[in-house]
């Protein structure tokens, strides 16, 4: 480890993960997380080679049993022989900085696997439910050959959704009598579902809560979205697991609203194994579905969110760069001073940048 | 980035329950602004060099009550040593005699930690002994 370069140590270290060196690969993920020269210069070379894995993005409130559902849905991915990445994402402390990542206690029964890869990361001040280089993070895994990738997020609350962006399938979890029908036709969170689990299915209550979340889900979308079909058609910006590889599917004419989800809802017994298999298959079967096009908005969206992310970073170095600091402080004083009003300023930074 | 906050493995070896010590100097880690993967009790030596290589940690703290810590420390040191991990420093806290100190220290371990240490001085300690890693 010789090379102080940054392109070197890149290419040492992508060139290692993707022949299977799991130090490399562990060390390209902290390079990630902590946004360094190395790794802008590894993802040039990687994000090309990604793109092939199922993103599935896992969340729900604070001890629903995401971690212990990722750990069960590992299980059954490795007995099919097929590797399975996980990132793994708790809060990080607003006061401190600090962070206490407690996702693995879950998931340590894969030590001598290797083709069980699991991270953890702080969200390091990023609200959401992610932190902003867990998509990085998940690209980094799917080019070193993860087919699926896992991401769990932090417990959210109602209106956590960045997941949905950042995964090709979302799944939402709840426990039972977490809520009546009013908290499912809510706004936010079961909105971006793509498959709603009902967790804790041994607790009374499991199988009422799951009939009312399909009532208010599915039922609802159903009856709301009177110009589809006899039971809905997918359209390109959602993923509709029973329809989409249907012959209506083609046939639809797209809308510019976007139209709710039907998500198909599951219940598990994480703890017992019990409805993993079958959340697997629902899996598997909105990856296919996905497949014939309909993944293609959440992958825009994703797109979106690390270009525009980028492009934010570089403009704000660009305007701190040593021929234009004095020039960007002065209108960010402006500002401050009321002097000049925040969309004149970006006027006129735009205009610098242009110079 | 120099200011990122350490990464460090809390994790409890071998077969005894206790982890109130292991899950205070946790959330004590985690208030001195440490990033702190805590993987629970009965692990075996691979599972904590596994995490430790996974989560790519600068620390590994080992916290053992049972008296077994003369086998498993040296089995993990061992083994963090087998997957190219020797830059990363590790702790043990528990009851560990005096007279194993030596032999502990010479299997690879850096700090030994025992009842009354405050997590100010773990802390302080982790700051100064571990080495930055890109």
């Amino acid at each position: 480890m010789s090379a102080h370069d940054p392109l070197e140590r890149a290419r040492e270290l992508t060139e290692a993960a993707i022949g299977g060196d799991r130090r490399a690969l562990a060390r390209l993920l902290t390079a990630v997380e902590n946004r360094t020269p190395v790794a802008e210069a590894a993802l040039r070379t990687l994000y090309p080679m990604a793109g092939r894995a199922h993103l599935v993005g896992i969340t729900g409130p604070p001890g629903a049993g995401k971690s212990t559902l990722v750990a069960a849905l590992i299980a059954e991915v490795r007995a099919k022989g097929r590797p399975v990445g996980v990132v793994a994402v708790d809060p990080s402390s607003p006061i401190t900085g600090g962070a206490l990542l407690g996702d693995r206690v879950r998931m340590q029964s894969y030590a001598s696997d290797r083709d069980v890869f699991i991270r953890s990361m702080a969200a390091r001040g990023h609200a959401g439910g992610l932190a902003s280089t867990s998509a990085a993070a998940a690209a980094v895994l799917d080019a070193c050959g993860f087919d699926l990738v896992l991401l769990e997020t932090v417990g959210t609350g109602q209106s956590e959704v960045e997941v949905a962006a950042a995964a090709d399938t979302t799944v939402v979890l709840e426990a039972p009598e977490m809520g009546d029908e009013v908290q499912a036709i809510k706004a936010g969170l079961l909105e971006v579902a793509d498959i709603v689990v009902v967790n804790k299915g041994d607790r009374p209550g499991a199988q009422r809560t799951a009939s009312q979340l399909r009532a208010m889900l599915v039922a609802v979308a159903r009856v709301g979205t009177s110009d589809r079909g006899h039971h809905g058609a997918a359209v390109p910006s959602e993923i509709d697991v029973h329809d989409a590889a249907g012959p209506q599917a083609a046939s639809s004419p797209p809308s510019d609203r976007p139209r709710p989800k039907q998500p198909e809802v599951l219940v598990t017994t994480a703890t017992t194994g019990e409805g993993i298999a079958e959340l697997l298959a629902s899996l598997d079967r909105h990856r296919a579905a996905g497949r014939g096009g309909g993944a293609s908005a959440a992958r825009l969206a994703r797109a979106e969110a690390q270009v525009w992310a980028i492009l934010g970073d570089r403009t704000r170095a660009e305007l701190h760069a040593a021929d234009r600091r004095d020039g960007t402080l002065a209108v960010l004083q402006a500002v401050a001073d009321h002097e000049l009003d925040p969309f004149t300023a970006v006027d006129r930074l735009l205009t610098s940048l242009r110079g | 980035m120099t200011d990122r906050p350490l990464k460090v493995l809390i994790a409890k070896p071998g077969l005894d329950g206790h982890d109130r010590g292991a899950k205070v100097l946790a959330r004590g880690l985690r208030d001195e602004g440490f990033e702190v993967v805590y993987t629970g009790l009965r692990q075996t030596p691979e599972m904590v060099a596994t995490a430790a290589l996974q989560e790519d940690v600068d620390v590994v703290g080992l916290s053992i009550l049972s008296g077994a810590h003369m086998t498993l420390v040296p089995r993990v040191t061992k083994l963090l040593r087998e997957e190219g991990l020797d830059d990363v420093l590790v702790v043990v806290g528990g009851i560990i005699p005096d007279d194993d100190a030596a032999e502990l220290r010479a299997a690879g371990v850096a700090g030994i930690f025992g009842p009354g240490t405050t997590i100010a001085e773990v802390a302080e300690f982790l700051r100064t002994s571990a080495r930055p890693r890109a």
